[in-house]
């Protein structure tokens, strides 16, 4: 038996012993995501206790090293393992931005310190991050951002506006974009760390066209923050910021229900057979959804061994958010009056179509598809101009 | 298994990348096209496929070939669909061997050494309408003597006029429609009654109409079992799809890079035309679906290379989309190509023959889509 094949019988066994059988069946919402930090609910006991046996084996973090609180799982070692929980059906343990996007940027960019401390958190569950990059006159174009942080010795004062700051109202630190020189375009901008208790932080929901309100105005008003919670030098947070967008853009293709290549076809068969062309467009989705799968598969291999291009996870942002609003235009079709119910029990409080309305912001946050292919166009086909 | 190829299949690839490229570039493809060749192939360039291993690459070690999988035939493929090489590769070494594998000793002996060799060639007998619908087949075989007689028709028998032999599907019990009481046959070109009009394909591939008038075969030309000829057309198709999704990759491949080359030099209004976004986008587009064709080809040949009882529905994908992708490519290729795309001393036109002729072998893109909502349940 291959060292692999060994680490994969040993993973199976802990998954077997710890993960509780009700975290082995699917979540029905958002409700049901752990999501952590400081005010978190905890929905049942078994949700707690799967919590804690991942955060003390380092799975929550699995590839993370031990001294972050990860396990030091090596790539092969972290695929099996997400393997084996699928297999079994095992729940996410923890969801959080603080995993997805931070916590890589930690790793490259932040002091030792920083390291132990905020990704120890993170780790942990103890902290629930969410990202200031956006301001009303700043979106695609990012880097025109305003938000200012005036040097006063020791700490900046930071006045402005973020907007799209997702579960910024839930969220118990930020990791933010401020501006710390206005004569520099790109390297003005400071990547900094600070608690959204801070006085002069404010929030506000966005009502949303799908009724719910995931992403906040959030508002700076003389917020003061210390010089040592900055990720970086100053001034070149840029470069952590898009570093971090890499992430976030792999996060985000990776949206896709189950996240994985189980057919949505088979249970809507009944539909299906009576419309022969609906049928073709979901066998078509289908040919698409493995395909993306597969690719996915082969760019995480091909990332963890630093053989991808750099800009890649930017196609893949592109194919997978695409992908993803395909699928949920033909959940709407195949659901058809009854998907357009918006609060009834018998459509799960008008699930599929709020769903549907969520998934058209896939390709507008973090890049919008024609910026991504903008970007792979002239990085990674190398096209000419500017 | 990583999705990424070892040092061994890099190692593959670029000798097989070097040997296309000098000895069957597009040149070559031209030079047999234009002297109205009979085969629409070169003998001399299978010889020497034979002398570099490759016609044996998938021939159990044990056999004389070099045993290896998929992902290894897949990697020539591509190479071959990248220079338009014509070859018989894809139905003899590829399709063929997959289901002389399964025949008896005696079988693999008559026919393997002449493969090895590069003197041997195989026609694929299975098609009988204007569409890939293997389970259909109404040709018959019925027992005589101390084997089976013959009767039916076959078309798009690739290269069947040039073949030695042809691997031929009928119906030894059971209706069309049905998938049992097939049975494969390896039957002789020369048999009596066996009789081809080749046909000429907008690629300049050639595949014959065969009639078959009561052909007399012996016992053992039957290949695995009587009756029970699904489960090995079904191996020669799969090898067969995947094999083609690979070629597709190529010719998807070489045209786009084609393209990609014309966009960054080709100026018009005093700018290269790469500059401008409406084509920058369709090319990032075009490289994504490109992309993601090769990923799921590459997943189908090491799930069928593992024995995987995913891997139909993997291959069945991996055709379909393979086949969208490639198709996109020569379109957008010719189109953004301009008036010369038009032209048939410009190359690009030869790559959108080509993809039809592979969208259209061992099944099409919306044959294979369909065959991947049954398999999903619906």
């Amino acid at each position: 038996m291959s060292d692999l094949d060994t680490f994969r019988a040993e993973a199976r066994a802990w998954l077997e012993e710890n993960c509780p059988a009700e975290m082995r069946t699917p979540a029905k919402g958002d409700e049901d995501v752990c999501w952590g930090g400081r005010n978190f609910v905890f929905q049942s006991e078994a949700q707690k206790l799967w919590l804690e046996a991942c955060v003390a084996k380092g799975y929550t973090v699995p590839d993370w090293p031990k001294a972050y609180g990860g396990a030091g799982l090596s790539p092969q070692e972290t695929k099996i393992l997400r393997q084996e929980m699928a297999k079994l059906g095992c729940r996410s343990p923890l969801n959080s931005f603080g995993i997805w996007m931070l916590g890589p940027a930690l790793l490259k960019f932040g002091t030792e310190e920083q390291k132990v401390h905020y990704m120890g958190q993170i780790a942990r569950g103890e902290i629930r991050w969410c990202q200031g990059y956006s301001e009303p006159g700043s979106g695609s174009d990012l880097v025109s951002m305003q938000t200012f942080g005036e040097d006063k010795g020791d700490h900046w004062v930071v006045n402005g506006q973020k907007i799209w700051t997702s579960y910024a109202d839930k969220a118990d630190w930020i990791f933010c974009l401020v501006r710390t020189d206005k004569t520099n375009k790109y390297q003005g901008i400071s990547f900094l760390l600070f608690d959204m208790e801070t006085p002069g932080v404010s929030t506000k929901p966005i009502k949303l066209i799908s009724g719910n309100s995931p992403f906040c105005e959030t508002f700076f008003d003389n917020v003061v923050v210390p010089k040592h919670q900055i990720v970086g030098e100053i001034n070149r947070g840029w470069d952590v910021a898009k570093y971090l967008l890499g992430h976030e853009r792999e996060m985000i293709s990776g949206m896709g229900g189950d996240g994985g290549v189980t057919s949505i076809g088979a249970a809507m068969k009944a539909t299906l057979s009576q419309e022969p062309v609906l049928r073709a467009q979901m066998a078509l989705f289908d040919v698409d959804n493995l395909t993306f799968r597969a690719h996915g598969e082969r760019f995480m291999d091909e990332w963890k061994t630093g053989k991808a291009h750099p800009a890649y996870s930017n196609l893949m942002k592109y194919v997978g958010t695409e992908l993803n609003k395909k699928r949920n235009e033909l959940v709407m079709s195949i659901g058809g009056s009854q998907a357009l119910e918006w609060e009834s029990e018998r459509a799960n409080g008008g699930s599929k179509a709020r769903n549907w309305l969520r998934t058209k912001a896939n390709s507008i946050e973090g890049g919008t598809s024609e910026v991504m292919l903008n970007v792979v166009s002239k990085r990674i086909l190398e096209m000419p101009g500017g | 298994m990583a999705m990424t190829l070892n040092d061994d299949q890099n190692m593959l690839r670029d000798t097989a990348r070097d040997f296309m490229a000098s000895e069957a570039p597009v040149t070559h493809f031209r030079k047999f096209r234009d002297m109205g060749c009979k085969d629409g192939f070169s003998h001399g360039l299978w010889k020497q496929f034979a002398e570099m291993g490759f016609t044996g690459i998938l021939i159990p070690e044990a056999d004389g070939g070099m045993g290896m999988g998929q992902i290894e035939a897949g990697i020539l493929l591509e190479e071959i669909g990248r220079n338009l090489s014509p070859s018989p590769f894809l139905t003899t070494s590829v399709a063929a061997v997959a289901a002389l594998k399964l025949a008896d000793k005696a079988t693999r002996d008559r026919w393997f050494p002449g493969i090895l060799a590069g003197e041997t060639v195989i026609g694929i007998a299975i098609e009988e309408g204007v569409k890939h619908r293997p389970e259909k087949i109404a040709c018959v075989a019925e027992r005589s003597g101390n084997g089976f007689k013959l009767t039916g028709q076959k078309q798009f028998v690739v290269q069947g006029a040039s073949s030695d032999m042809l691997i031929v599907a009928a119906r030894t019990a059971g209706a069309a429609g049905e998938t049992d009481g097939l049975t494969l046959f390896a039957v002789d070109k020369d048999a009596a009654g066996l009789s081809m009009e080749a046909a000429r394909l907008v690629d300049s591939a050639v595949a014959a109409h065969v009639k078959l008038d009561g052909v007399q075969v012996d016992a053992d030309a039957v290949i695995g079992d009587v009756d029970g000829g699904w489960a090995v057309l079904s191996k020669m198709l799969d090898a067969g799809r995947v094999g083609a999704a690979a070629e597709m990759v190529g010719v998807g491949t070489g045209a786009m890079d084609m393209t990609f080359e014309y966009l960054k030099t080709r100026k018009q209004f005093d700018r290269v035309i790469g500059e401008f976004q409406a084509l920058q986008h369709r090319a990032a587009h075009l490289y994504g679906e490109m992309e993601g064709a090769r990923s799921i080809v590459l997943k189908a040949q090491s799930l069928m290379d593992e024995g995987h009882a995913k891997a139909e529905l993997y291959v069945a994908a991996a055709k379909a989309k393979a086949g969208l992708a490639c198709n996109l490519s020569v379109r957008e290729g010719v189109q953004m190509h301009g008036g010369i795309g038009m032209t048939d001393e410009y190359d690009i036109g030869l790559y959108m023959k080509r993809d039809r002729s592979l969208n259209e072998f061992f099944g099409d893109a919306y044959y294979h889509a369909d065959r991947v909502a049954t398999m999903n349940g619906y």
